[in-house]
């Protein structure tokens, strides 16, 4: 593994494209939530004018004065020069600005999501990887099943049995990131409420991963260039980490580029059977209150997240591969 | 083969769940309020409440009913039949995912031969959008789209508006495949000869393009079936899909958010375990 080579230019430049790139698809994003949401027949002000003692002319008052009158053009220009300071406009339901409810959010999210990816990962590499070095019938076949068992349970069962088996059995909490008595500053309390979401989010992905990983290594054991080595007599330990691994790092590297997406709404899920305070609760009780700044805020944050993984998924590519950082038409 | 039947026969039956049925799923048996499973002798084709084959065609006769009151996967907390909700909710869900995947398909082939045929800009764009759509969380888009309609929204509506979402949401991946087909079918010899005959661009694309995509389709709609199917579960289930009172397997597993039912009531899982031979039926006709 070398390091991110290609020069500092390079790297730079990269990095000026993932920024561009994440800028154009955040403001594609937010242009076109912002324009659903006024098709929207109904608004967050039409509770309050069912309730008793609300007159029309005060629910005008409230919408002139969150600028709901204006076109929504306006207001989304009103929005972006907001958002371009890092104000992401009130939020109606919780009568706070959305940038920091997001931002309380957004944190948990990430935790719960890199710790379902990581603990998916660090089992799933080994194991598949095994599975294809080891290829005794015996091992295959119980891998096999095991993969089998996790890939037909789903996703949302999972979850479920195990917020029941922690109910059942206090030994884990079953909900929430800290117990009512301690603040969050307590890491071994936190971390005692992470076990079961990120188990949830983990065990879903585990099946597609091992699969990759297996057959990554698998396809690349039987490559020429590890005939070579073996020839040359590599020992097998060598040859797997030095030879092959390295090799096998690109597809699954690109796999979880892949994933992203489905790991922020695996994680999602989990939040909302855990009671975990990340976005996904956020946005689901944002999108029942009809609270448009919050459900584009809580968009644009999920967006921001994979767009993050996303580059760190490029940046480990160029780490990997060194074809990649070859520039075209250049020697590395 | 058996499996692509037994998938074929899985959604001729779902068409008519009422027959199989014993109950009307909506029908609240209030002295049975979260029943345990309960069995009794049943008789065969017998005349039963009514229900509708393939949502149109009214019918009465059902495949058994109980001489008594019984509930073989007990009543949810409005005493309904767990069962007749189920085999409805089966429905519901078999063809969400199934013409989702028709929809995910058809702007997939078509954004993916135009792709990759035409080349260019038209190209730059899509791809760049496939990109952006792979990247993005398919859940948060699903639920921030979803919040822009109306809340409340009668049940053919519902699954309507859940089924287009669901099949749009999803066709940045056929797209790209097809665009690869696309791209290799363009160079072929037959189609350089079709142009040589003077065919026009529609006639090559439709005739040539779009039949060499067909094999790409067909694996991609296997994979995107139960994807959907879950996809639509987990949205009934965040109770923005398909609502009360009509069943959905996500909606049948909304109550078990709630502690005392999930601890309490073990047979309010049933719709889950339904759901692994769905899939496995399903990954296995690849």
């Amino acid at each position: 593994m070398g390091g991110l080579g290609g020069g500092v230019g390079a790297v730079l430049t990269a990095v000026a494209r993932v920024a561009l790139r994440t800028g154009a698809v955040l403001l594609l994003v937010s242009l076109a939530t912002f324009a659903l949401g006024q098709f929207a027949p109904g608004e967050f002000f039409d509770e309050a004018r069912l309730a008793p003692g609300m007159s029309a002319g005060a629910v005008d008052g409230l919408r002139a004065r969150y600028g709901l009158d204006r076109p929504w053009p306006v207001r989304y220009g009103r929005w972006l020069a907001g958002a371009a300071h890092g104000d992401l406009g009130p939020s109606l339901a919780y009568n706070a600005p959305v940038a920091s409810l997001v931002a309380e959010r957004v944190g948990n999210t990430l935790l719960l999501a890199a710790s379902g990816a990581g603990l998916a990962w660090l089992i799933a590499v080994p194991w598949g990887a095994w599975a294809a070095v080891r290829a005794q019938p015996s091992i295959a076949r119980v891998s096999a099943v095991l993969i089998a068992v996790t890939l037909a349970l789903p996703d949302l069962l999972v979850a479920l049995l195990l917020r029941l088996f922690a109910l059942r059995s206090g030994l884990l909490p079953a909900s929430g990131m800290t117990s009512p008595a301690a603040d969050g500053s307590d890491l071994a309390d936190v971390l005692r409420h992470l076990i079961l979401p990120a188990v949830a989010v983990a065990l879903s992905l585990l099946p597609a991963v091992w699969r990759h990983a297996r057959s990554a290594v698998a396809e690349t054991f039987r490559a020429p260039f590890v005939l070579a080595a073996k020839a040359n007599g590599i020992p097998p330990a060598r040859l797997l980490f030095r030879h092959v691994l390295p090799a096998a790092a690109n597809p699954l590297i690109s796999l979880f580029g892949l994933t992203i997406g489905s790991l922020l709404s695996l994680s999602l899920i989990a939040e909302t059977i855990f009671a975990w305070p990340g976005l996904g609760p956020l946005i689901l009780e944002a999108a029942s209150a009809r609270d448009m700044n919050l459900i584009l805020g809580a968009v644009l944050a999920s967006a921001l997240l994979a767009m993050a993984g996303s580059a760190v998924t490029d940046l480990a590519l160029r780490a990997a591969d060194p074809r990649i950082r070859r520039p075209a038409g250049g020697r590395p | 083969m058996k499996a692509r039947w037994a998938l074929i026969l899985l959604y001729v039956a779902a068409l008519a769940p009422g027959f199989f049925a014993p109950y009307d799923p909506e029908e609240q048996h209030r002295d049975s309020v979260f029943m345990p499973p309960s069995v009794a002798p049943v008789r065969l084709f017998v005349e039963g409440p009514e229900y509708l084959v393939a949502g149109v065609a009214p019918g009465r006769l059902h495949l058994a009913a109980f001489d008594r009151p019984a509930f073989p996967l007990g009543t949810d907390g409005l005493g309904r039949d767990q069962l007749s909700r189920l085999l409805h909710g089966a429905q519901i869900s078999l063809y969400t995912g199934l013409l989702a995947a028709l929809i995910t398909l058809a702007i997939g082939a078509v954004t993916g031969v135009l792709a990759g045929y035409f080349g260019g800009w038209m190209d730059g764009v899509i791809m760049r959008l496939t990109e952006v759509f792979q990247v993005l969380p398919w859940l948060y888009l699903l639920i921030a789209v979803r919040a822009a309609l109306p809340l409340h929204v009668d049940p053919a509506e519902a699954f309507a508006l859940t089924t287009a979402l669901i099949g749009v949401i999803g066709w940045a991946r056929p797209a790209r495949m097809i665009r690869g087909v696309a791209l290799g079918a363009r160079e072929k010899d037959f189609v350089e000869a079709a142009r040589g005959f003077g065919a026009g661009e529609w006639y090559i694309l439709r005739r040539h393009i779009l039949p060499q995509a067909y094999g790409v389709a067909r694996t991609q709609a296997a994979l995107l079936i139960p994807q959907y199917i879950l996809a639509e579960v987990a949205l009934s289930f965040l109770g923005l899909g398909v609502a009360e009172p009509v069943p959905s397997l996500g909606a049948m597993l909304a109550p078990l958010r709630e502690y005392h039912v999930m601890a309490s009531y073990w047979w309010m899982f049933a719709p889950s375990l339904a759901l692994i031979p769905l899939s496995i039926i399903v990954d296995k006709s690849k």
